[in-house]
């Protein structure tokens, strides 16, 4: 029997079972994909917002401001490649610029620091690339960008580390409350027992949390699309920049990424499906449209990937973060749309106390890891460099080129608290093939690896999520010929 | 009268056969020579690679050392799914020797 | 100091080292990432190679066994799994490999070599779903021919270059069914002997003036749309066609690798990603050399070695006697012509030839292709057919080379005439 179990492993889910893996009890996260990170939050815009965006009042306003600040210390302790480039929200005409001023005013009631309305000059000396139209702007100093599934990745190893349990492939199918309180949780051949139940299911929230009462709430995926453009691209833009935001969210935005890229995006496109990742050429096109009035010389045949993500609207207009009303010790987690990212540790935060105002007792432990520090060969000086080969050979074994990824940093990841099970899972660890090949090169040579490592045969490594095989047969086998 | 796109080389002559056999549109003797076969009995180079032992890669490259007919190729690939070499070997050995009893032959073309 | 440093273990990597070596430098090196040499050439098991430079036809490996034949005994120093991490325009190699570690090394002259990369999905936009199996044709070629593995049975390739027409025959020899290979242009962009050879041999339709446009897969990938395009490559509604297929292959261009020649300040063409050179193959920065497919990308690996080895000696030349001097005259792309180098030429020795290489943005039948400067037609050369997919050589006269201004390559106008005329 666990104390508390916690479905999903996105940045919220993870960001939880951090907050409570600093405390005595049995913590359990229950994914239904093969890694972390495996929905919204690795696609996504990777921002930090401010938090001038939420309405006053709102959840969403609270857990912006309070996340982002805990954001920036947390990156610091985790390792997490985080820059505090501040952001703009354009104004091309007057209504944007009165949308503009009503933005500064809310961000000032939300407690957001650092704000400051800008000129069509202040704005063209920081932002020379931005279309001359601009008339104004606002300027967050606070808003920084993030790598998302890397935050996921530290919050989740973390909490692995100080004794959380992870358990991925498996999705929750069914919920039964157990008789002497608690419940029990069904996957595919495995269930496992727990007093309570955070849900951060993300876009299958309100499917997790009808397993277990009545309807409260609905989920509507909203589909945005990006551009991430090659590191060429990236002086584009200095800043996060913005439009001003419109019915669906905050629009389109150009950023430089902490990668070095450029990214854009994204579009917004209610959809039926859950699991709908795909691009289109409609979707695209008015990213590129919107993308290309706010920055004109953005050179589209530098993409060197399309994405897209789906955020979980609820039909609420705040995040939902409460105790389910029909089952004690449930609590939702839900509608975490956009600035979840930003609000994920605030969320966290706030789900332990709603777990201790249920009657979880909570200690402290006397120790915790709480540090996370990974090589990246490629930042190092060269004398780093050199006295880092010589203690292993395999990180002068230089494997993706693009973004100067070596065989010991995928070993690092392969030997890590929550090992790889794909070529993608060790790009999300390494930043292999996240460049402009994007894997062309370093994907066999890393499905070597990984088979090696793992003592697996080549035909059964993955390029991302279960089912994702790259190869189908050996050739010279006999096999192959109909 | 049959046309054809000559594979003998880069250049890629179109090329006519007239029924007494006389090519034309041929730059050079290889294309001669293609365009007649190609009519009479169309002939191919096959490259492919067997596996091998004891090197650092798992296949070794392999081409059949003269062009095989056409109608062959299928069954002259199933054969090398029956070869192992073991390393070393040089570029130029045989692979397999007298194809279905073409007398064209399976070489090594890289020493591994 | 070295003399010179050969960066690209690839054919044309190779050609060069021999070639400068061959004109005198002594101290050499060659650095290689990959584990041997030969480059791309170690996957190219196909034949093809090599009949213009020996005259018979070779495999891809057999083809580099050549040059690292030559190699031997020339005292050439090879360092191979070595990546290069900076260059500088003091010709200083930033380099890292396991056995020695991180090293900064020092020579005369540069030549750069390292060849081009091929362009993905993410580079073309294609939309729809991210299922795993879709790959460019060169990824696909490596599993198949080096690593002895089928990425997949049931095959749709888009775009019709020469790496995704012989993929399309090795994937059929392996088993696998390609079901259609699919062109955005009106004509193909491999060459002829290719279409024949590797897909009329095995009844693989080509679809020219289709593209794809929609992949279907949440997993692994289980249907690719493709649609016909009109006239501005746009898709056409209506013109649908749906294959069941478990991997699509790329082979929709290459682009050339220059993002360590960018770093270090070295003039690039954006257009295409090539170097911008010298009729000498220098680059901007005095004393770095370039050649292949890093400058321009070639149809066939024997143009590699040709212009190769006018590197190398050019680079050769550049260390015993120091930077050429005379005056540059820029050349400029007319009328048809879609890329071209030399970028510059310098005026001097009026003895000798210059070659031009071109390739034409549209198809041509029976035009000539003019060299002008000034208004004033310095040669003229017939050519029955000229297509994208085929670079086109032709060569000049130094001694016509004006004394400054400009040279324009271009086709003639189709009533034959030459419109400054």
């Amino acid at each position: 029997m666990f104390d508390v179990v916690i479905i999903g492993c996105g940045v919220v889910g993870a960001a939880a079972a951090y907050e409570l893996s600093k405390y005595g009890i049995s913590a359990a996260v229950l994914e239904k994909e093969n890694d972390v990170a495996s929905g919204t939050s690795k696609a996504n815009s990777g921002i930090i917002h401010a938090g001038y965006d939420p309405e006053p009042g709102t959840l969403m306003a609270k857990l912006n401001v309070r996340g982002a600040y805990l954001a920036g210390e947390l990156c610091r302790k985790l390792d997490v490649p985080y820059k505090q480039i501040g952001s703009l929200v354009l104004a091309f005409d007057e209504r944007d610029m009165a949308s503009v001023r009503q933005l500064y005013e809310r961000g000032r009631t939300n407690g957001v620091k650092d704000l400051e309305l800008l000129d069509a000059e202040q704005v063209r000396l920081i932002e020379p690339n931005a279309c001359k139209s601009v008339c104004g702007a606002l300027f967050a100093a606070d808003a920084a960008i993030i790598c998302p599934w890397e935050y996921t990745l530290a919050l989740a190893e973390t909490a692995v580390k100080n004794g959380v349990k992870l358990y991925l492939n498996s999705p929750v199918r069914s919920i039964s409350p157990l008789p002497s309180g608690g419940y029990r949780l069904f996957s595919d051949g495995a269930y496992w027992d727990t007093r309570f139940i955070l849900n951060a299911a993300g876009v299958h929230a309100d499917d997790i949390h009808n397993m277990a009462a009545e309807p409260e709430f609905s989920i509507t995926p909203v589909r945005g699309e990006y551009f991430l453009m090659d590191k060429c691209e990236s002086k584009r833009a200095a800043h996060i920049l913005f439009g001003v935001p419109g019915e669906f969210g905050k629009g389109v935005l150009v950023a430089p990424t902490v990668h070095g890229n450029l990214i854009v995006g994204p579009g917004t496109e209610p959809v039926d499906d859950k699991e709908n990742t795909g691009t289109t050429y409609g979707g695209l096109d008015y990213v590129k449209q919107t993308a290309l009035k706010a920055v004109p010389s953005i050179d589209f045949h530098r993409c060197i990937r399309n994405f897209s993500g789906l955020r979980a609207v609820s039909d609420t207009d705040d995040f939902i973060v409460r105790e389910n009303a029909g089952a004690k010790g449930f609590i939702d987690i839900a509608g975490i749309k956009s600035p979840g990212l930003s609000a994920a540790p605030a969320i966290a935060e706030m789900a332990v106390e709603l777990l201790q105002s249920s009657g979880l007792k909570l200690e402290r432990k006397e120790r915790i890891v709480d540090s996370r520090k990974r090589i990246r060969f490629k930042g190092l000086s060269p004398d780093e460099k050199n006295e880092l080969i010589m203690r292993n050979p395999a990180y002068g074994n230089v494997i993706c080129r693009c973004e100067t990824v070596t065989e010991g940093e995928i070993l690092d990841a392969l030997s890590g608290p929550i090992p790889p099970q794909s070529i993608d899972g060790v790009k999300r660890r390494t930043g292999s093939g996240l460049g402009r090949c994007q894997g062309g090169f370093c994907g066999p040579k890393i499905l070597s690896i990984i088979a090696r490592e793992k003592k697996q045969e080549p035909v059964e490594i993955l390029q991302d999520k279960a089912g994702t095989f790259v190869l189908t047969d050996e050739t010279k086998t006999g096999g192959s010929h109909a | 009268m049959t046309e054809l796109i000559c594979i003998v080389c880069p250049m890629g002559c179109r090329l006519s056969i007239d029924d007494s056999m006389n090519v034309t549109g041929n730059s050079c003797k290889r294309g001669e020579a293609y365009g007649r076969q190609e009519v009479i009995d169309p002939k191919r180079i096959i490259t492919s690679t067997v596996r091998i032992e004891g090197s650092a890669f798992r296949r070794c490259p392999v081409k059949t050392d003269r062009p095989i007919q056409k109608h062959l190729v299928f069954e002259a690939m199933k054969l090398l799914d029956g070869v192992k070499l073991v390393s070393p070997v040089n570029a130029g050995d045989f692979a397999l020797k007298n194809i279905l009893k073409t007398e064209v032959n399976f070489v090594v073309t890289k020493s591994m | 100091m070295l003399d010179l440093i050969v960066i690209g273990g690839g054919p044309a990597g190779l050609a060069a080292a021999c070639s400068a070596h061959e004109h005198g430098l002594k101290n050499i090196l060659i650095i290689e990432r990959g584990a041997e040499l030969g480059g791309i050439l170690n996957q190219c098991i196909h034949n093809g190679f090599g009949l213009h430079i020996f005259k018979e036809e070779l495999t891809g490996p057999e083809y580099a066994a050549r040059f690292i034949e030559k190699l031997k005994g020339t005292g050439i120093s090879v360092m191979t799994n070595t990546m290069v991490l900076k260059i500088t325009p003091e010709k200083q190699v930033h380099i890292v490999n396991p056995s020695q570690g991180y090293r900064i090394l020092h020579a005369k002259a540069l030549l750069l070599a390292m060849g081009c990369r091929e362009r993905t999905r993410g580079a073309l936009c294609i939309p729809g779903e991210r299922p795993a199996g879709i790959l460019t044709a060169g990824a696909a070629q490596r599993y198949v021919n080096i690593e002895g593995f089928l990425p997949g049975k049931r095959v749709v390739i888009l775009g019709s270059g020469d790496i995704g027409l012989i993929m399309a025959r090795r994937m059929t020899l392996e088993g696998a069914k390609v079901l259609a290979c699919v062109e955005i242009m009106p004509y193909s962009s491999g060459l002829n002997r290719n279409i024949v050879q590797c897909l009329r041999d095995f009844d693989i339709p080509l679809y020219l003036s289709h593209t794809v446009t929609d992949i279907k897969g949440r997993r692994r990938l289980e249907r690719v749309i493709i649609s016909k395009v009109d006239k501005e490559l746009k898709a056409i509604p209506g013109t649908e066609i749906e294959f069941e297929c478990d991997t699509l292959l790329l082979s929709v261009g290459l682009i050339p690798e220059n993002e360590l020649s960018a770093e270090a300040g070295i003039e690039i063409d954006w257009k295409t990603n090539g170097l911008i050179v010298y009729d000498n193959m220098e680059t901007s920065v005095p004393g770095i050399f370039a050649a292949g497919n890093v400058v321009h990308v070639h149809d066939l690996a024997d143009f590699v070695t040709e212009e190769s080895m006018r590197a190398g000696a050019c680079a050769a030349e550049y260390v015993q006697n120091g930077e050429r001097a005379g005056e540059t005259v820029k050349t400029v792309k007319g009328f048809g012509i879609g890329s071209l180098v030399p970028h510059k030429i310098r005026k001097e020795a009026s003895k000798g030839k210059i070659e031009f290489y071109f390739r034409v943005n549209e198809s041509f039948k029976n035009r000539s292709v003019i060299i002008e400067s000034n208004n004033f037609t310095l040669a003229r050369f017939k050519r029955k057919v000229m297509v994208p997919g085929e670079m086109e050589r032709v060569t000049l006269d130094r001694a016509c080379i004006p004394e400054s201004g400009e040279i324009t390559v271009k086709i003639e106008n189709e009533d034959g005439g030459n419109e400054n005329d």
